[in-house]
């Protein structure tokens, strides 16, 4: 159950790291941009159909994502019944806010993937004020120069950011790779790393076009 | 010194507890957390009151059998055990909480005292090895290694007196059952059931309630041994391990 979570995990991590370069894309303009978007699509055709590639990617990260979801909730509702009674005075040693906001943050991240997919994927709907159909840069750009969008963006990179500092070492303790204290340094600083490379980046785009920094034309 | 002390009483397994405040006078310094008790103790039968019920053997913190929830720590402020905590670590005038492991797989028996036989349970299932009678085989002719026989008894020091899963968000054993399995697994005599160890200990563990370790940390804090983490990291890679080849 543990590693399935791990295993998951690690193929999310993967996932948005991509993910991230991507939409540093942003900056080398909207061309560019719809260049890359529609390059994912045609990505080894004629040897699969258009946006074959992507659906399968996207079969194997929701697949990834049941799995993950569905292992976070059954652990969690173990360890609930693991204590029913509760200690009326517990003070932390160690617990720190990332391995406290494991499983709030989780769900947080799940309920912004439903609001972000539905934005860019599934409805597009475009709550800025540049016309912006069919061209997938615009509609970023256009969105992200609604202050309220970005703060959205931002908290939930805060959510990501904090879910993979603690996720990306216990996933190293939980696959066996953390054997001695070098390891397990080692561990951490890569989970720091990515944590910090990928909320960055992620943030990067929106704050550059709310500033005005990358403008639609 | 004189401390205010908050205690759980339940007067039966099923019976429903409750915390009750009692007032302590002129407790030394140099008393244990326990001869503290053995005070408070000797107050209530003076009064015919039902003394309050609490594990302790040795007194020498090697047995693992006493352990208090101290204002929400397990052992207490220090790294130690209930027995070996001493007054010293306390102010005049404080409030302490006192409250018995929480855990569903170690069910309340009476005020402090909790059934552990859970972890007994773990140890039946693969927490030994098999040894042929007879005469004793020459020790020189089953070597170990100096750094493996130093890891297996820095493991071996769990005295498996239940801080870690106390202290657990998760109220899981992995840091017990990482320490039994990095004992028994880095000497030669643990080989023969290392595969079948970990699988039934693990089944065992899960069957008995306990919870997922989510790498929080709390447990190695909690220990009054010092266990580190990473004998959790080996119960994962032996599990692995196990599980791919079959077992």
């Amino acid at each position: 159950m543990k590693m399935l979570m791990a295993g998951s995990g690690a193929l999310f991590v993967f996932y948005v790291l991509v993910h991230m370069y991507g939409n540093l894309k942003i900056f080398a303009g909207v061309d560019a941009f719809n260049e890359y978007a529609e390059h994912l699509r045609t990505l080894f055709t004629p040897f699969l159909p258009y946006a074959g590639f992507l659906w399968l990617f996207r079969v194997l990260l929701i697949a990834a994502l049941v799995a993950h979801a569905w292992s976070a909730f059954y652990l969690w509702s173990r360890a609930r019944s693991a204590r029913t009674t509760r200690y009326v005075a517990k003070a932390a040693a160690r617990a720190t806010v990332k391995s406290k906001m494991m499983r709030w943050g989780g769900v947080a991240l799940l309920l912004f993937l439903v609001w972000h997919l539905l934005q860019f994927t599934i409805v597009k709907f475009n709550v800025g004020s540049l016309p912006a159909e069919g061209n997938p840069g615009l509609l970023v750009i256009s969105s992200f120069q609604v202050w309220w969008v970005v703060l959205i963006y931002l908290l939930a990179l805060v959510a990501l950011g904090l879910h993979l500092y603690h996720g990306v070492w216990s996933a190293t303790q939980t696959l066996g790779w953390a054997g001695n204290a070098a390891a397990r340094r080692r561990a951490k600083t890569l989970g720091t790393v990515i944590a910090l490379v990928t909320s960055v980046g992620f943030a990067l785009p929106p704050l550059a076009i709310l500033f005005g920094l990358v403008k639609g034309s | 010194m004189n401390l205010t002390l908050k205690i759980w009483r339940q007067s039966g397994p099923k019976a429903k507890g409750e915390m009750v405040t009692y007032p302590v006078t002129d407790i030394s310094e140099d008393m244990s957390f326990l001869e503290m008790l053995d005070v408070l103790n000797e107050q209530l039968n003076a009064r015919g009151e039902e003394p309050i019920a609490f594990d302790s053997d040795c007194r020498e913190g090697i047995c693992g059998m006493c352990g208090l929830m101290i204002s929400g720590k397990a052992h207490g402020p220090e790294v130690t055990t209930t027995c070996q905590l001493h007054m010293r670590s306390f102010s005049d005038g404080d409030e302490i909480t006192i409250e018995p492991w929480r855990a569903d797989a170690f069910p309340v028996i009476k005020d402090l005292v909790v059934d552990r036989g859970s972890f007994d349970r773990i140890i039946q299932a693969g927490g030994f090895i098999s040894a042929n009678t007879g005469s004793a085989p020459e020790a020189h002719s089953v070597p170990v290694p100096k750094p493996k026989a130093d890891r297996a008894f820095m493991a071996a020091a769990c005295i498996g007196c239940g801080a870690c899963v106390a202290a657990c968000p998760n109220a899981s054993g992995m840091l017990f059952m990482g320490a039994k399995i990095t004992h028994l697994g880095e000497l030669p005599q643990g080989q023969p059931e290392r595969d079948a160890r970990v699988v039934n200990m693990v089944t065992q563990h899960d069957h008995e309630g306990f919870g997922g370790c989510t790498n929080i940390g709390e447990c190695s804090s909690a220990c009054p041994k010092e266990i580190p983490l990473d004998v959790i990291n080996q119960l994962n890679k032996d599990l692995r391990g196990a599980l791919m080849r079959g077992e």
